[in-house]
């Protein structure tokens, strides 16, 4: 992290740009690993939104997380060029083998299981990505070793 | 030294490109990271002095999966490469603007009448034709006018705006500036989806070669990233976010033409729209207009993924029946096992089967079997498929994506799927389905954009329910 990179600073840096709130609020997500009251407060301030606007737009999008991430984050697409070759089979030995449902993160925070729709490797599947590398052909052993 | 090509793209650096080019360097190769062919079985797939190599494991062991002269390559040679001519075969960064600067003299009426000839219409799924649009954008008076770049690519099985941003980011340049050019816009913006972060790093680059070399300077181009919401791939939910709130839908009109960016006359396209047009305004539009078929006119970049043997990207005249894409350029289920459903245009797509599958790829055909080209995606389910479950992840997608906005899609994808769940243990199914074949109904007609609006498609034709006012 940047040092003296305050999260009003970070929200700073987008204002006038285009979706800049949204861009805020990633790069947060990116910094901070997951926002938080007081980054949401700097991005309404200093865009000049309410809280609540700012909450809703966190809300909306899947990659704004209010959760920390695991040390370890696994993602499975879900949709369908990868159903058709096995992702649902994929999917729940892969939740098995972690111990964990599609969507938790393991209770000592080591590993989490989410669900991603298309990844754009879809003549590859099933598709998944690791700590955001991407996997084709992927197998339970490949996400999870 | 001998000249190496190894692609930089998302698909070949999973499987390994990014090392192979490393151990090529070490052999001594000149190694340049084009973009990708698009042929993905084949991936990664190395170019030496013109000779193809893949799929390559190991760059000290090449001959035994030389496939020979990359432009003798069947599943190249029988394609009509427009969008993609460059794509894979040159260095994306070192670029040559001198074809660009002939069309950027042209004035702005030849171009839009060019766009007209050709016939030109929407990639992105809606297939509307592109010329409306430019002429709306140039003759409604803003003080401001925006070009914005759909590159919000989500539905499952499409790959084609990654494959151009990644492996011929100027392509997308090109067209974006002809278009600001051709309908007075100051400004481009592409909104790119989150889960293409090498397309994102990719295109930045080649944003900055074009910007030192002075290509940006009347019509300035910005990259915005999206947030992770498939809704936003709905143009009006785009340009919403793009304002920098949620990805909430607006009622039309006014369309985006009128009244999009910030209330400003705002042009939006696919990014294979626009990737269309340097070729197309290259040949002539009457030329264009002479490829593909009727008022599907030029070539499709279909995609071909899921189940199938050889998965990829086929830039193809329109046209062509299903079946021929799947079986001669797909090679069949990569199970070997009979197709059981073909779903065609994303997940709001149709589910297609037996006698359809000998439909032709083009606009019209399609809509007339209750199907749509999409975004020229092909899911390939062979005969285990259980379409029963399709239906109801239609359903769930929809839940899952919808906005909220409007009643009929965030109800109502919620009581489709519990509905289908109904079904699944139901003994008397036809009570199900007749109420499931009412919520279609409502959803279709009473629905603010195609999210709703659409998902009945794939849930008719999974659960073979008949298309409505039929």
């Amino acid at each position: 992290m940047t040092q003296g990179q305050t999260p009003r600073d970070i929200a700073q840096g987008w204002s006038g740009r285009i979706g800049g709130p949204i861009s805020a609020l990633r790069e947060m997500v990116e910094r901070f690993g997951c926002i938080r009251q007081p980054h949401m407060e700097a991005v309404a301030e200093v865009f000049n939104l309410s809280r609540a606007e700012v909450r809703g737009i966190v809300s909306f999008y899947e990659d704004l997380r209010i959760e920390p991430a695991a040390r370890k984050r696994i993602r499975i697409c879900q949709a369908e060029a990868c159903q058709a070759v096995g992702a649902r089979a994929l999917t729940a030995a892969t939740a098995q083998r972690l111990g964990i449902a599609l969507g938790e993160t393991a209770s000592d925070g080591s590993v989490s299981l989410h669900a991603v729709y298309c990844l754009g490797l879809c003549a590859s599947g099933p598709s998944a990505t690791v700590d955001d590398r991407p996997v084709v052909r992927a197998t339970v052993e490949a996400l999870t070793s | 030294m001998s000249v190496a090509s190894v692609p930089c793209e998302t698909l070949a650096n999973a499987l390994g490109a990014n090392d192979i080019a490393a151990a090529l360097r070490e052999q001594g190769h000149t190694v340049t990271r084009t973009g990708s062919l698009g042929l993905a079985w084949l991936e990664p797939l190395v170019e030496i002095d013109g000779i193809a190599y893949g799929p390559v494991t190991d760059a000290n062991n090449l001959e035994p999966v030389r496939l020979g002269a990359v432009d003798q390559l069947p599943a190249l040679a029988g394609q009509q490469r427009l969008v993609f001519d460059r794509c894979g075969r040159q260095d994306p960064f070192d670029y040559d603007p001198a074809p660009l600067h002939t069309q950027l003299q042209r004035p702005p009426e030849d171009i839009l009448e060019e766009v007209e000839r050709s016939g030109l219409r929407g990639r992105g799924g809606a297939g509307f034709p592109a010329h409306i649009k430019w002429r709306t954008v140039r003759a409604t008076p803003g003080k401001r006018k925006y070009v914005v770049v759909n590159a919000d690519e989500g539905d499952s099985g499409t790959f084609a705006d990654r494959l151009v941003m990644e492996g011929d980011p100027f392509r997308l340049i090109e067209g974006m500036l002809i278009a600001g050019h051709a309908t007075g816009a100051g400004k481009g913006i592409v909104y790119l989806r989150s889960e293409y972060p090498l397309a994102a790093e990719r295109f930045a680059k080649a944003l900055g070669v074009a910007r030192a070399a002075g290509l940006l300077e009347r019509f300035d181009i910005e990259l915005f990233i999206g947030a992770g919401a498939y809704i936003c791939g709905e143009e009006t939910s785009l340009l919403e976010s793009l304002e920098g709130k949620r990805g909430e839908v607006r009622a039309k009109p006014p369309v985006p033409a009128v009244s999009g960016l910030f209330g400003c006359p705002t042009l939006v396209h696919n990014v294979i729209t626009l990737g269309a047009v340097p070729a197309m305004l290259q040949m002539g539009g009457s030329a264009y207009a002479g490829i593909g078929v009727g008022a599907s006119t030029g070539t499709m970049t279909f995609q071909l993924a899921g189940n199938v043997r050889r998965g990829g990207l086929f830039e193809l005249p329109f046209g062509l029946p299903l079946r021929e894409l799947i079986e001669d350029w797909g090679g069949g289920t990569l199970s070997g096992r009979p197709i059981g459903a073909v779903q065609v245009g994303g997940p709001l797509g149709a589910y297609l089967r037996g006698a359809q599958l000998d439909t032709p790829l083009t606009y019209e055909a399609l809509a007339a079997i209750g199907a749509g080209v999409g975004h020229g995606g092909v899911v390939v389910f062979d005969d285990t498929v259980d379409l029963m479950r399709q239906a109801h992840y239609a359903f769930a997608f929809c839940a899952h994506e919808s906005c909220g906005k409007c009643t009929p899609c965030r109800i109502g994808a919620v009581r489709g799927k519990e509905l289908v769940e109904t079904l699944m243990a139901s003994a008397q199914p036809e009570n199900e389905l007749a109420v499931i074949l009412d919520l279609c109904d409502v959803m279709e007609q009473a629905s603010l954009c195609q999210m709703g609006g659409m998902t009945p498609i794939p849930v008719r034709s999974a659960l073979s329910l008949p298309r409505s006012g039929s």
